[in-house]
């Protein structure tokens, strides 16, 4: 599982969120000052977050708040106009999106981005790339290491899919199953490049209450069987408020909170950034 | 799991995870080409080949490798290349070249195989340095970037004096006729299918399938893209820089002018009919639409007016769900799927 070499020291907790038991533990994620311009628009600035080792953290704020830029930062798909990010210790300045999955973050999309036209093992297996040890020429003439490669490849790609009650559907074309099962094979694609901290953008859009209620008891799951941070983007307030330990408020771009759920859903900046100033009022 | 999602599950649980080894899913194909080439090489070395038949039988070759080569750009990785023919003909003039160079020195079974690995690597060669700048381009800016190369490509050779110039290059020296390149020609065949259907069934053919389903998802899952862009350009290249070698050696005259975008045009309108992604489908349609200009040739007039409405005709059925739900329950697969039910049942009587 651990590519990655142990990480030099940083100094850390910069801005605690972090559950206790990780204090001990490098931040698996931590950004200092992160901002990104869109032309004259600043769509995100002065984003700074550390996530521990183990957490499972929420990123909440009302609709183009700039949540999923966040995720596209830390994911290099767009190059941060300030600021750093540290994964697990590591910088990811300068590194391409496939780079900074291997260092360890790996995501999951709003809009569901399945490759549609492959089965679903395929998919798993495409998630296993870099783990799977097999030459370009193993791979045209299916000899050299080929069949051992694909049998490790097969059994893990099963595995991971039984665990998210995906492994009747293996042979399946992605592209053909039901809305939750492509949400769930998505989290399993993900969880397949070995990541140290799991990102997901709005798992649970689209799900009724028993779906939802199923998915916080998978993301438990994956957070304890691998031991892994998550982090996530998601509107329904009884999903993070239910298994967040630490959120991050974002409006306009800006964090206007940080804390535990209690201290978020007390926090009268925030109320105001959902309801409006004469709704805050009503409400206090 | 919600009620839908069930049903769903249950419908898909009859149709368990196949996990046959990859050889014998493409036995098949691998039959069909053995059919075919055994039947040709039996008409052809028995002497009851018609002259016609036996002109072709290389140029089909030729045209086989080409299509399945394609296909890989086109099928798999998703991107359209116009400038297949700019590759061949690169593989072809200098695996041509040093098959000339060398006819005195080594008999032709070992200058062949030689002068296409040469052709196949300038190729390949040509492959990564057009594919270096081009690659980073998409869609149809890339069909136009390759369309280009092509086009200079055959500009430069004919300019050459090493190459013949216009007048083209002498192949006189290193012609060799059908019965002598036949075998060579089914071994070439059978590696390029072979090598594209394992390709597809790998670590590598699953990544470049990625890509094209979904790029940005590819990208986070860690695959990086331009590295598979250049190596299915350099694959492809490679297949059909040989394929050009063995082309040239059935010709005594070969012009830079024939490999021009109409012939790169000709091989992608093989890949297209035949089915992206699909090698087999390749393979036939290559054999089609080679055999059906000369088939029509009565027609003489109205040949290629009859070979352009047969294609639509082709292409229309092609794109129908009917007629895709017709070949779904006639295929082979279907027939020994029930064959197999049927006797089971025999079985189950019996007891």
């Amino acid at each position: 599982m651990s590519k990655i070499p142990a990480s030099p020291l940083v100094p850390y907790p910069s801005k605690a969120m972090i559950p206790e038991r990780d204090l001990d533990a490098v931040p698996v994620l931590e950004t200092h000052h992160l901002g990104i311009d869109f032309g004259g628009l600043t769509a995100v600035d002065d984003f700074s977050l550390t996530v521990g080792k183990t957490e499972i953290a929420g990123l909440i704020g009302p609709n183009g708040a700039g949540k999923t830029t966040v995720f596209n930062l830390l994911t290099n798909v767009y190059q941060p106009t300030r600021g750093s990010i540290m994964i697990n210790g590591f910088s990811s300045a300068g590194k391409s999106t496939a780079q900074v999955n291997r260092l360890g973050i790996a995501r999951t999309f709003q809009n569901i981005r399945l490759f549609s036209n492959m089965s679903v093992i395929d998919n798993v297996k495409v998630g296993m790339h870099n783990s799977t040890k097999e030459s370009l020429l193993a791979a045209l003439t299916h000899t050299f290491g080929y069949g051992k490669a694909e049998k490790i490849a097969n059994e893990r790609a099963l595995e991971l899919l039984d665990f998210l009650g995906l492994a009747d559907l293996a042979s399946a074309t992605s592209g053909s199953l039901p809305y939750g099962a492509q949400r769930r094979l998505e989290i399993v694609r993900a969880l397949a490049t070995n990541p140290r901290i799991l990102l997901l953008d709005e798992p649970a859009a689209g799900m009724n209450p028993s779906e939802t209620m199923e998915l916080m008891e998978n993301i438990r799951n994956i957070r304890d069987t691998f031991g892994i941070a998550i982090m996530l983007i998601e509107h329904d307030m009884s999903l993070v408020m239910g298994i967040c330990e630490g959120i991050c408020v974002l409006n306009y771009g800006k964090i206007i909170a940080k804390g535990t759920p209690d201290d978020i859903r007390s926090n009268p900046t925030v109320i105001e950034a959902y309801l409006g100033k004469r709704g805050a009022k009503k409400e206090c | 799991m919600g009620r839908k999602e069930k049903e769903h599950a249950d419908t898909a649980r009859g149709k368990r995870l196949d996990t046959r080894p990859q050889f014998s899913k493409n036995l098949l194909t691998i039959a069909m080409v053995a059919a075919i080439y055994g039947l040709v090489s039996y008409l052809v070395y028995s002497g009851n080949a018609s002259r016609q038949l036996s002109n072709m039988l290389i140029s089909i070759s030729v045209y086989v490798i080409l299509a399945v080569s394609l296909n890989l750009v086109v099928g798999l990785l998703g991107e359209l290349s116009l400038g297949h023919a700019g590759f061949m003909s690169v593989g072809l003039f200098s695996g041509c070249l040093f098959s000339i160079a060398t006819a005195d020195m080594m008999p032709l079974t070992l200058r062949l195989p030689l002068a296409m690995l040469v052709g196949g690597l300038v190729a390949a060669i040509f492959g990564l340095l057009i594919g270096l700048p081009a690659l980073r381009l998409k869609g149809d800016y890339l069909a136009i970037v390759t369309l280009a190369c092509g086009e200079i490509i055959k500009n430069v050779i004919t300019n050459l004096d090493i190459t013949g110039g216009a007048l083209g290059l002498d192949t006189g020296t290193i012609y060799s006729n059908t019965k002598t390149l036949l075998p060579f020609a089914i071994i070439l065949v059978f590696i390029t299918t072979i090598a594209m259907m394992n390709l597809k069934n790998s670590k590598h053919g699953r990544a470049i399938m990625a890509i094209r389903d979904n790029r940005i998802a590819a990208e986070s899952t860690g695959i990086n893209i331009t590295y598979f862009k250049l190596t299915v350009f350099i694959i492809s290249a490679f297949f059909a820089g040989a394929a050009g070698v063995l082309y040239g050696h059935s010709f005594a005259n070969v012009k830079a002018a024939t490999f021009d975008y109409n012939m790169s045009i000709e091989i992608l309108v093989i890949v297209v009919l035949g089915g992206m992604g699909s090698v087999r489908g390749s393979i036939i349609a290559a054999i089609l639409l080679q055999v059906l200009p000369e088939a029509l040739r009565e027609f003489s007039d109205y040949r290629m007016l009859a070979y352009s409405v047969l294609l639509i005709v082709i292409m229309l059925l092609n794109a129908s769900p009917k007629f895709a739900e017709l070949k779904g329950r006639w295929s082979i697969g279907n027939l020994i799927r029930h064959l197999r039910k049927n006797k089971a049942q025999e079985v189950a009587n019996h007891e």
